[in-house]
This record gives C-alpha cells, structure tokens and sequence, in this order.
C-alpha cells in the first residue's frame, strides 16, 4: 500500500486548515511519514535535524533584527513619511511600481537587492504606507493597511520568483538544466535563461496594473 | 583559507543569530505567562543555532521535538514591552534626518559589493571561483549596518535589547518554519513520496495530446509546489513524471518547456502557506493581523493570472 505515505500531506494539510500549531503539524506529519515507510525513529530525527542545521542559512535574518530594532526607533517610518510627503502625486501604486521594476532587474542580474527583513519592512512598506496616506489625503483604514502589507510583501516575491531564471547561472537554471539533461535532453544555460524573458515582462506589467487597482481603490476611499 | 571562508567564518555569523536568540530567552523572564516554556524555546533555538554543526543530528531532532511541544502547548509567548513613543520617534528623525536610511541602504549595498567576490576552491586539483556564502553576505552587511545604526542614531544599548527581543518574539516559531518545512521535505524524499505522486498522475492521464500535456504539466507543477512548498522539489519529479512523457517528447522545445514548468511552479509557491519563507515569515516580519493568509490573499490574483499566461506560452513558444 503505497499510498498510505501519502499521509503526511493529509496531516499538513488538515493542520494548516484547522488552524493547529504549525511546528507541532510539522514535526508529526514528518515523523508519521518517516514511519510508515518504514524508516527507524532515530533516524527520523537524525534527518530532521541535519536538515534543519543545513538550512540555517533561510533564517539568517535574525542578525538584522538589532538594526531595525534602532532605526525604527529613532525615526525611520517617520522620516520615509516625510520624504514620501514632499513628492507630489505620491502613491503606494506608483512606489511599488518602480520597486518591482528594480527589484526584477535587479533579480535578472543576480544582484542582491530584496528580502522581507532587508527592504520590505525597513524601506519599502514604509515608504509604500506614506505614499498612500498621502494619495488618500487621510490615514488608512486597517483593511488598507493590511492590503498595503500584503502587496508590498508579494511584489517581493513577484520580482524575485519571475525573473529570477533570466540569469543563466542562478539556482534554478542549473536545476532545469540538469533536470533535462536527466531526462536525456541536452539544453544550454544561455537557452533556457533567454527563454525566461517573457515570463519576467509579463510578470512585471501585471504587477504594476494590480497595484494600480489598489491606487484607485485607495483614492476612492477617500470619498465615502 | 578555504576552509575558514567556506566552514568556519558562516558559523560565527550564526553565532550571532544564536546570541539573538538567547537576549531573548533572557528576556523571557520578565514575561507575565509562560515565562519558563518561552525561556527553553528560544534557549534552545540559540543551541542549535550555535551548535548545530557540531551537536549529533539525532539530538537536534529530539531538540525540535521538545519545541514543538513547547508551542503545541502554548508554553511560547510574547511578554509585555514598552515600545518608543510617537513623540521620540519624530522628534529623532527631525535631528538625525535622512541619515536615518544609512543602515538599512549599507546593508543592500555591502551584500551586492560581496556578492561580486570570488575566491579560489579548488576542485579536482583545478581551482575554481567560488562565491561567498550566503551568510557571510548577510552577516558582515548586517555587522557593519549595526555598525553604522550605533554610531548614527547613538541608541541606549537596553532600548535596542529591548526592540530586539520584542521583534524576535513578535515573530516567533513562524521564523523556524522555512527550516522545518525544509526538513519534512528530506523526510519526504527518504520515504520516496514524490514517485508515488507522479506514479499516481501518469497513471491517469491521457497521452498524444499537447493541449491537455501541457495544461497538466502546469497544474501538476502548481499544485505539487503547494504540497512541498518547494517548486524545486516538485520541478524534478514532475518534469520527469509528465513534463517529459506528455509535453516535450511530443515535441516541446525542452529549455521553453522547462523554464516555463519552474515558473509555473512558482505561481503555486505564491498561494501556499508551506512556502513559509516566503508567505508566512513575511507577514509575521510585517506584522499583519492575519498570521498567514495576508501576503499570500494579496498574490493569488497574480497567481491565477500568471497560470493562465504560463499556459498559453507554453502553447504559443513552446512548440516552435
């Protein structure tokens, strides 16, 4: 019965919906897997661990905790506000427009410019928050704010993701290339990075006109 | 000189997250609840931090076992904080001004400047140029901003201490989750579960037509991405399962085809919590009022949109 290793999927998937503690879903709907396909205990726990000590490297992040930690405190939201506040027709659809614009060219080159920690929460929500205050001529609502979150932290993952394939020696092209090669197919790098050009265009034109939708959305706010 | 920028320089950096850690677990103990849970929690993140290269695995397995019971109990929580008054914050950024932005700038800037740097590894006798680690990218840009933020902002060492811990608690267990979903995935694939998926797919699709291939290989590709959380997990069993039997072997261009199945593997990343690095730790990092589906309610639009394109081009450039 082949099937039954499936549960560990069942397991994350009834634990998310259900609103379960998520590292204790985790952890069990590894151990459960591991046991059903007949792995020993010890060494569920011993691939659990090296995993996770081998992907240290996602949660490197912390380091900068101390750093926003001080610059939220002495000013820096305020001081974004500020500037926002100078520029005319100022808005978080134009702000995040430009942003996915370098964050994609930047993503394209290989250039490490981006990540939640490093410029969404310290320079681009705030900068995003101000421009729409400024654009509805009053403070947002929760559901605004919330909204301004939410696009700020996906045109991140937009401009990452899309064009990300553009450079031929990132990650993932490496990956389809062996991939394929795998398979039995011979493709070169500079091929399957050319062929990536459309996705990150097309990405990046659908980014600016979502977030232009909510420009409209803001400013319609102001009325009612 | 290989050895200390490749194994032993990126410890120090996780060192310092460990340290994190334990001003954190230190400032549990003025929590008004769960005090003791919330101290062992993030005593124990700081261990494996800290140690994680030289502790047996087994243990760090056992060690994340014990955390989950930490947080299955509701043994981890947020204490109180004083935070800055708006007041202080304004008048701050009236005296310090734009220089306020140093910090945050110098740690972008010094992670491009080292993402240029290669070092020589050698390889089968053959040297070849390395990049840096990831951590050391991060951790030396973060230093030196942390740097720069002191000698800029002049800040009470408690006040950031303080700051510190609250962010690091605000955050919480959702700041392991990218790594513990990392280790399901190698649980998974030990237990082979990505061939029993693909033996499953192929076992019920129809071959000879491209239309149908191709719309199958994409949504194969978005919905095991949202299983794994992971579209390069799925890319390699997917590709292989249907990618090559129903899409290229009929004649698909395979670098088109292949590119646009990682992409369309991305669009499933964008709409699943297991994708926690890039969904969940976002939202608790911006602090939203919904812990999960904030970040990701705002790119399921995307999402959707871009299956669709994904489709078409395949259709449309794939096959020239």
């Amino acid at each position: 019965m082949e099937y039954i290793k499936l549960i560990g999927i069942l397991i994350i998937v009834l634990g998310f919906a259900l609103k379960l503690d998520v590292l204790a879903v985790v952890l069990v709907a590894g151990i459960v897997t591991g046991l059903v396909a007949g792995l020993d205990f010890v060494h569920i726990l011993e691939i659990i661990g090296e995993s996770f000590v081998n992907n240290r490297l996602m949660s490197i992040f912390l380091i900068m905790f101390p750093v926003i930690a001080i610059i939220e405190r002495y000013g820096m939201k305020e001081r974004a506000a500020y500037l926002i506040g100078k520029i005319r027709n100022a808005s978080a659809g134009k702000v995040l427009s430009i942003w996915m614009v370098v964050r994609s060219v930047a993503s394209a080159l290989n250039i490490r410019i981006g990540g939640h920690v490093q410029f969404i929460r310290p320079l681009i929500l705030p900068m995003t928050s101000a421009a729409a205050e400024a654009s509805k001529g009053s403070p947002l609502s929760e559901k605004e704010e919330e909204k301004v979150k939410g696009l700020s932290a996906a045109t991140e993952n937009f401009g990452n993701f899309f064009a990300q394939n553009c450079f031929p020696a990132s990650a993932s092209v490496v990956l389809i290339q062996s991939g394929l090669a795998v398979a039995g197919y011979e493709v070169s790098l500079s091929d399957i990075a050319s062929s990536a050009i459309y996705v990150m265009i097309i990405s990046v034109i659908l980014t600016i006109v979502q977030v232009m939708l909510f420009d409209k959305k803001v400013k319609g706010g102001r009325k009612s | 000189m290989t050895n200390f920028l490749g194994i032993y320089f990126p410890e120090f950096f996780y060192v310092l997250c460990g340290l994190v850690c334990f001003l954190t677990a230190f400032r549990a103990r003025k929590n008004e609840s769960a005090k003791l849970g919330t101290m062992l929690f993030w005593t124990l993140t700081g261990i494996i931090f800290m140690l994680g290269k030289v502790l047996p695995s087994a243990l760090v397995g056992a060690m994340l076992i014990a955390m989950g019971f930490l947080t299955v109990t509701k043994q981890v929580k947020i204490g109180k904080f004083k935070e800055s008054t708006p007041e202080f914050r304004k008048a701050s950024s009236e005296r310090i001004g734009s220089k306020i932005f140093v910090p945050a700038v110098a740690v972008g800037l010094i992670a491009l400047i080292l993402s240029f740097v290669k070092y020589d590894v050698m390889k089968d006798g053959v040297a070849t140029p390395t990049a840096l680690n990831g951590a050391i990218m991060t951790g030396v840009a973060c230093v030196i901003a942390l740097v720069l933020a002191f000698v800029i902002c002049k800040p009470k060492i408690s006040d950031t201490k303080e700051d510190t811990s609250r962010l690091l608690m605000q955050v919480g267990a959702a700041c392991l989750l990218p790594q513990l979903l990392g280790a399901l995935g190698s649980v998974f694939a030990e237990a082979g579960v990505g061939e029993v998926i693909s033996g499953m797919i192929s076992s019920v699709v129809p071959q000879g037509n491209i239309v149908i291939g191709v719309i199958i290989y994409v949504f194969g590709m978005v919905i095991f991405t949202m299983i794994m959380g992971n579209a390069f997990a799925a890319f390699t069993v997917i590709t292989a399962g249907i990618g090559v039997p129903f899409v290229i072997s009929q004649g698909g261009n395979p670098a088109v085809i292949g590119v646009l199945g990682m992409t369309a593997g991305y669009c499933g990343t964008l709409m699943t919590p297991m994708a926690a690095n890039f969904n969940i730790v976002p939202c608790a990092v911006l602090e939203t009022k919904d812990p999960k589906w904030s970040v990701i309610k705002a790119q399921i639009p995307m999402a959707l949109m871009m299956i669709v394109v994904h489709i078409i081009l395949m259709l449309a450039i794939g096959f020239r």
